[in-house]
């Protein structure tokens, strides 16, 4: 019984987001005109799995007390590299699938390099390294185009079993196969300690080192699986900085949603992609209330703002001040 | 004797360390020119050298503001759309109540929007990366609004264009005057007042300089609402170089000005940095853009070259320490 208490008071955020994330999808489809039907549910999927994919490579390196400014330009690098090489014969759909994923793995790996190795502030880091990421989808598709595989993009579009989304069926996978495996490994826990007391880790023998740059390597990883999910949704490849950069800043506002501390150490991936849903479901909310499209900009703007603020509530139930300053 | 030798030991030493980014940067800047009067002999022109400054010179007002915040150990990512505002609520002044306004009314927008950023992270304690990301979002939907709902002017007066473009001394444009004047105001604020020492206090130790009575809220209010007039006096300067407030024209300054302070040597966990290092940030951003511009270099490798030299510059003097228990 007290376990449970601990766990559930562990998971504060995580619930919260999961609450809310039911409340105003329940509000969504009670106010659509079609209602709860499959149509409607996975076009809401496809568009929400793009941004948890990417939240959830966010949180990696977010859990060690870093951050990865660049995951928006993984996402756009791996969607113009997937509209090139993910057509073709079964068996060049496969190698060139499995390129994709590896070149976002590559770029994670080189940010965790800088940063382990080269000793640099991640922010900064992923700052210049976004630039370069950027740079390479430019050289690889310098104006919007490519394709890809319809049959394949159609089933990863559309549902199994004309049920479920196939898009929610890849975010499962992602969880089962890379976040839950990576979260209860050594180097997993590893991130947890580093983030919490990186001086603390070190001295009681944690592989610092290894689990930073597992944490970067899992995110590009984890973003080039958004970026491939993107070029199935859109057909084609862009290289735009304007999407990476909305990609990015919605992916840490969506961890912070999640209920995982920006100063590291707390929280998980799951609470990332409970956030992704709220922001995604908050646009799909002004559209059915038909809210006058001159608003809607601001309405996201305050909402943003409020989600992000809710934390604050801490500040008034602190007994000593100097609580606030850690 | 012994202490006072110790003490010129730790000066000397507390010298270098700030100097080294500041003198490799400097030294990156010549280097930069020198390669390129091998590509073009009008890279040393003074005209050419005058021109880069008045590009800069934008760069620099927004990094001195975004210096502030990031000396703090905080940082402000709601630049894009502070520089809209300033540049788009002057324009719209100058139209409601005539060009006179023009400039203290952008000015003063920027102010609140700084102001709410400095609430929000002083008393609310939301961490500043999240909570400038919100007032950006919160700025851009205003601006949106402001532009679809009430169609306000939005060509400059023509004081902002006489700031932005003339050259009315010495050939020297005025923007780069207009930095100057910023620029001595920050050292002074840096270096001769209490705030300026609580600032870096600040950034070293907060809980440390909270129990020594500073009043830490007031001094990371008053950072977060001078970065935001910064942003909307470029924002304002940048409405009068180009003629015109217009939508999403801040953009692409947030990064450039974050590793401008950085490549300066200012530490991005706040506490440790010099003025003059921003300088040498802006003036090697800006010369690093122009020379890959000139040399018609496309966007692609301009972005790729872009990123190598920060991390290459970095890896030479910004490296952190080994961790250790």
């Amino acid at each position: 019984m007290n376990d449970l208490k601990l766990r559930l008071g562990q998971n504060q955020g995580v619930i919260l987001a999961i609450v809310v994330f039911f409340l105003m999808f329940t509000l969504y489809i009670a106010n659509h005109p079609a209602g709860l039907t499959v149509p409607v549910v996975t076009t809401a999927a496809n568009k929400a799995v793009l941004l948890a994919l990417v939240a959830m490579a966010q949180t990696l390196p977010v859990l060690t007390g870093g951050l990865d400014l660049s995951v928006g330009m993984v996402f756009i690098m791996t969607n113009c590299l997937a509209s090139s090489m993910v057509s073709g014969d079964p068996l060049q759909i496969a190698i060139g699938t499995a390129v994709v994923l590896l070149a976002g793995a590559l770029a994670g790996l080189v940010n965790g390099v800088i940063v382990v190795y080269g000793r640099l502030q991640p922010i900064i880091t992923t700052l210049a390294t976004g630039a370069v990421y950027y740079g390479i989808a430019l050289l690889l598709r310098p104006v919007p185009g490519g394709d890809v595989d319809e049959e394949l993009a159609d089933f990863m579009t559309y549902t199994v079993f004309e049920v479920v989304p196939t898009s929610l069926v890849v975010l499962l996978a992602a969880v089962l196969i890379i976040w839950l495996p990576f979260r209860n490994s050594v180097v997993g826990r590893g991130c947890y300690a580093v983030g919490s007391a990186e001086g603390a880790a070190y001295m009681t023998g944690v592989a610092i080192g290894r689990s930073k740059m597992a944490a970067y390597t899992l995110a590009g990883l984890l973003a080039g699986l958004a970026g491939l999910m993107l070029t199935f949704v859109t057909f084609s490849g862009e290289a735009s900085a304007p999407i990476g950069g909305t990609y990015t800043l919605n992916s840490i506002a969506a961890v912070v949603i999640g209920g995982t501390s920006l100063y590291g150490g707390a929280g998980g991936a799951i609470g990332s992609i409970f956030g992704a849903f709220i922001l995604r479901t908050i646009d799909d909310l002004l559209f059915v209330f038909d809210l006058p499209p001159l608003w809607q900009p601001l309405f996201q703007g305050v909402v943003l703002l409020v989600a992000v603020s809710l934390g604050a509530a801490r500040v008034f139930q602190i007994r000593n001040r100097l609580e606030l300053f850690k | 004797m012994s202490i006072q030798e110790n003490m010129q030991g730790a000066l000397q030493g507390a010298l270098k360390s700030v100097d080294r980014p500041v003198v490799i940067a400097f030294g990156f800047i010549v280097v930069m020119l020198l390669a390129g009067s091998l590509y073009s002999s009008s890279f040393l022109s003074a005209n050419y050298l005058l021109q880069q400054l008045q590009v800069a010179a934008f760069l620099g007002i927004i990094a001195s503001g975004v210096m502030l915040v990031i000396l703090l150990g905080h940082i402000d990512l709601s630049i894009p759309w502070l520089v809209t505002v300033g540049g788009m609520m002057s324009t719209a002044a100058a139209g409601w109540w005539g060009p006179e306004y023009a400039i203290p009314f952008g000015l003063f927008c920027g102010l609140v929007f700084g102001l709410i950023n400095g609430l929000g992270v002083a008393i609310l304690r939301v961490p500043s990366m999240i909570f400038t990301l919100g007032i950006n979002a919160v700025a851009q939907g205003v601006m949106v609004l402001h532009t679809g709902g009430f169609a306000p002017q939005d060509h400059a007066s023509e004081t902002m264009r006489w700031l932005a473009v003339e050259r009315s001394f010495l050939n020297i444009p005025n923007a780069v005057f207009i930095w100057a004047v910023i620029g001595i105001a920050v050292v002074i604020l840096l270096k001769r007042t209490p705030l300026g020492r609580y600032i870096y206090a600040i950034g070293n130790q907060e809980g440390a300089t909270f129990l020594s009575g500073v009043n830490t809220k007031a001094v990371l209010i008053a950072c977060f609402a001078i970065s935001g007039m910064c942003s909307a006096m470029a924002g304002v300067l940048l409405a009068g170089y180009s003629n015109k407030g217009y939508q999403a024209m801040g953009d692409p300054y947030l990064l450039p000005a974050i590793a401008a302070v950085v490549l300066g040597g200012t530490h991005i966990l706040g506490g440790r940095g010099t003025y003059l290092g921003t300088v040498a940030g802006v003036i090697l951003i800006s010369l690093l853009q122009s020379i890959l511009s000139v040399m018609q270099m496309p966007e692609a490798g301009r972005q790729i070259i872009y990123g190598c030299v920060i991390i290459g510059m970095l890896l030479v003097y910004g490296r952190g320490q080994r961790v250790q228990g």
